[in-house]
């Protein structure tokens, strides 16, 4: 291969695929206006001129999967729901974006959010919904605002309310600001949250489509996979399958964050990996390595130099021991104390673990305890095994992920790191300067060497 | 033995708003659950409603939640306690939340939490004596590629430092206007409240103030518009062990 035909098939503009974040960098951005301008609500009319049931087949057939954590297929998740059944159906967009890392659906809805409402209101004439909810977390003020404020105008617009374009759709949206709970991001808490109670998680079955919001009929989907609905009707299945993999079509924002020269978001085919993010944003930080990073959030098992070249799709990321998760790619660079992250991780989700069930309730709980020891040079080398230990009675042991998830960094960390704890134990204390690892740290190495 | 253990149970009977209040209170709490099949839902909102009126969900707050929706005081409470965003004390006019999960907090969270501590001479979940400010430790907020991240009233201010931090909270201490880096110049814990339960921000410019996507927001879609110079000669997928990451 020349060196210009490898420029030219490894650039950003071939590698990257912007389609939600095409028009961010427009004034205006998140108004109708811009949208409409942007072949906003094409869609839209493509699939009402639809029978619902074709509809959920061609989505089915693009192949989208979810783009919250598990990628469960998009259209088999709106087929789930029983037609005819004489009951209400629900949509409910889970915009309570709360993993750690994770950092797409915020700015998203921020730069545009009429994407997810075009996306629900296909949704729901797919799955006869005549009432859709928007979950947002509470906490992103800004993000609330213009939710309002599209809503509004995609009433005033006719997208939403009686008669939607004169298809005899009739829908309401609601936005619902949570409170403050990461567990709200599961989807049966949310659902509890939702009909005004503490966010627990359900047992499943019966499952949301069979028996959700209100007891009836429910699909819960992120804000991201229905707002990348849209462009699949206006631009064709043919052309979303077009990108990304076999197994995992389409285009995805990955957020790129931590120790990086440019943090930020990157829209591209599912499948790139992150040497190729790093190459073309410019790396890690000028004089830095790359130590440790999460494909998907903290949830996911961490990964380390050695994985750079795993392809960043579902089944790419499964393979080398991960899940893709949200795409939430946090690097952290060789300043990085790991004990000192998960320990933080750790902390997290005992506070976040809505007390439900026992082994998650107790198990985060005495990781914290044995973990801050070790941070602090007090723990032994048992309590290396013992956080194993205590992370297997966690994992798969309680109703939802969340657990699970806060065994991750601790197998995972555990898996590549052992020696980093055991240098805390020995040497008894951390062997880290947490002040090299701050975003100001070599600002002014100059003056200072 | 357990006579004195104190459960943080409101105390009750707890006294009813005065009756203006309760009916401007009830007129909002109507338009709330008209938005929902089941009146129920209409209790979270319900309680940032509370919580506009008196800047934390107070015992009065809760019975009129509970009367509003046919609840018990007791089930309202058990949602009031399990969520974060109530609080349950008295508190500052801005909450300056200082995100210290584990990006943030490496990036350089811990330091700013720690100099705000010190320069405002309170701890985790404490309020200075003028009573503007009550300074706490947050969880992610889902702005990683902008850390370290602090939230005032839930508004994003991105990129921080404890100089710029420290400087932030002395201008909201002193009565000037602060804009965060994305979001709307601050309004008051109380009036942030309010938008949380639904109603939309009234004042002019709050929409778009501070633009539309962030800075970080916008560099994939830079490069792939050849905006922002390649940093490099990429390689092919596997063939620049010796150079990963640097």
């Amino acid at each position: 291969m020349t060196l210009a035909a490898e420029i030219n098939n490894s650039s950003p503009e071939k590698l990257l695929a912007p389609v939600l974040s095409a028009f961010w960098d427009q004034p205006d951005s998140w108004t109708l206006e811009t949208y409409e301008a942007h072949e906003g609500y094409r869609g839209l009319r493509k699939a009402l001129a639809m029978s619902p049931d074709d509809l959920i087949a061609y989505v089915k057939e693009s192949g989208l999967r979810g783009r919250g954590g598990a990628g469960f297929p998009t259209g088999m998740k709106w087929q789930f729901i029983p037609q005819g059944d004489g009951k209400p159906h629900y949509l409910v967009v889970n915009a309570d974006e709360s993993e750690p890392g994770t950092c797409k659906d915020i700015p998203l809805l921020f730069a545009n959010p009429h994407s997810l409402i075009e996306g629900i209101v296909i949704a729901c004439y797919a799955i006869r919904s005549h009432h859709a909810f928007i979950y947002l977390r509470g906490e992103v003020v800004p993000v609330l605002r213009r939710l309002h404020e599209a809503v509004r105008e995609a009433y005033a617009a006719g997208y939403l309310g009686t008669n939607v374009l004169g298809s005899g759709l009739d829908l309401e949206l609601t936005v619902h600001a949570g409170a403050g709970a990461y567990i709200c991001g599961e989807e049966t808490a949310l659902l509890d949250s939702l009909e005004g109670r503490r966010g627990q998680p359900r047992l499943r079955p019966p499952f949301p489509a069979v028996a959700g919001l209100y007891a009836c009929p429910t699909v819960v989907n992120n804000v991201e996979s229905i707002a990348s609905v849209p462009a699949i009707l206006n631009k064709g299945k043919d052309w979303f399958t077009s990108m990304g993999t076999e197994k995992s079509p389409g285009f995805t924002l990955y957020s790129l964050s931590g120790h990086v020269a440019s943090p930020g978001q990157y829209e591209a085919p599912l499948g790139i990996t992150l040497r190729q993010l790093l190459d073309m944003s410019g790396g890690m930080r000028p004089g830095h390595r790359l130590k440790f990073w999460t494909p998907g959030g903290s949830s996911t098992p961490m990964f380390t130099d050695e994985h750079l070249d795993v392809p960043l799709d579902y089944e790419g990321v499964g393979a080398a021991g991960s899940m893709l998760g949200t795409k939430a790619l946090q690097c952290f660079d060789e300043t990085t104390c790991v004990v000192r992250a998960v320990t933080r991780w750790t902390e997290f989700y005992a506070h976040e673990s809505c007390g439900k069930c026992t082994p998650c309730r107790e198990g985060t709980y005495w990781l914290v305890q044995l973990l801050r020891d070790i941070e602090a040079g007090q723990g032994q080398m048992s309590d290396l095994d013992k956080l194993n230990d205590i992370a297997d009675n966690i994992n798969g042991k309680s109703f939802c992920a969340l657990g699970d998830g806060a065994a991750s960094p601790i197998f995972s960390s555990l898996k590549y790191f052992r020696e980093e704890y055991e240098q805390h134990i020995t040497g008894k204390g951390c062997p880290f300067d947490p002040a090299k690892s701050t975003a100001w740290a070599d600002n002014h190495k100059e003056v200072t060497a | 033995m357990t006579e004195n253990v104190s459960l943080g149970m409101p105390q009750l009977p707890a006294p009813a708003y005065p009756a203006d209040v309760h009916a401007r209170l009830e007129a909002d709490a109507r338009a709330i659950v008209d938005r929902y099949p089941d009146s129920r839902s209409a209790l979270l909102p319900m309680l940032h409603l509370v919580q506009s009126e008196e800047g934390h969900v107070t015992r009065t707050g809760m019975r009129f939640c509970a009367e509003v929706l046919g609840l018990t005081t007791a089930e309202v409470t058990a949602v009031a306690t399990f969520y974060t965003m109530y609080r349950r004390k008295p508190s500052g006019d801005y909450q300056v939340g200082v995100c210290t999960n584990t990006l943030c907090a490496v990036m350089g969270g811990d330091a700013i939490f720690e100099e705000l501590k010190q320069h405002l001479g309170v701890g985790n979940d404490e309020t200075t004596d003028d009573g503007k400010i009550t300074l706490e430790h947050i969880e992610c907020n889902a702005a990683c590629d902008f850390a370290p991240v602090v939230m005032v009233n839930w508004e994003f201010f991105d990129n921080q430092t404890p100089e710029s931090a420290k400087k932030m909270v002395d201008d909201l201490r002193a009565g000037r206007t602060v804009e965060p880096t994305r979001g709307a110049p601050l309004c008051t814990f109380k009036e942030t409240a309010r938008i949380l339960a639904g109603f939309p921000d009234e004042r002019p410019g709050a929409v778009e103030a501070t633009g539309g996507a962030g800075p970080a927001s916008l560099v994939g879609l830079r490069l792939a518009k050849g905006e922002i110079p390649q940093h490099r000669i990429v390689h092919p997928r596997g063939e620049a062990a010796s150079q990963e990451g640097e």
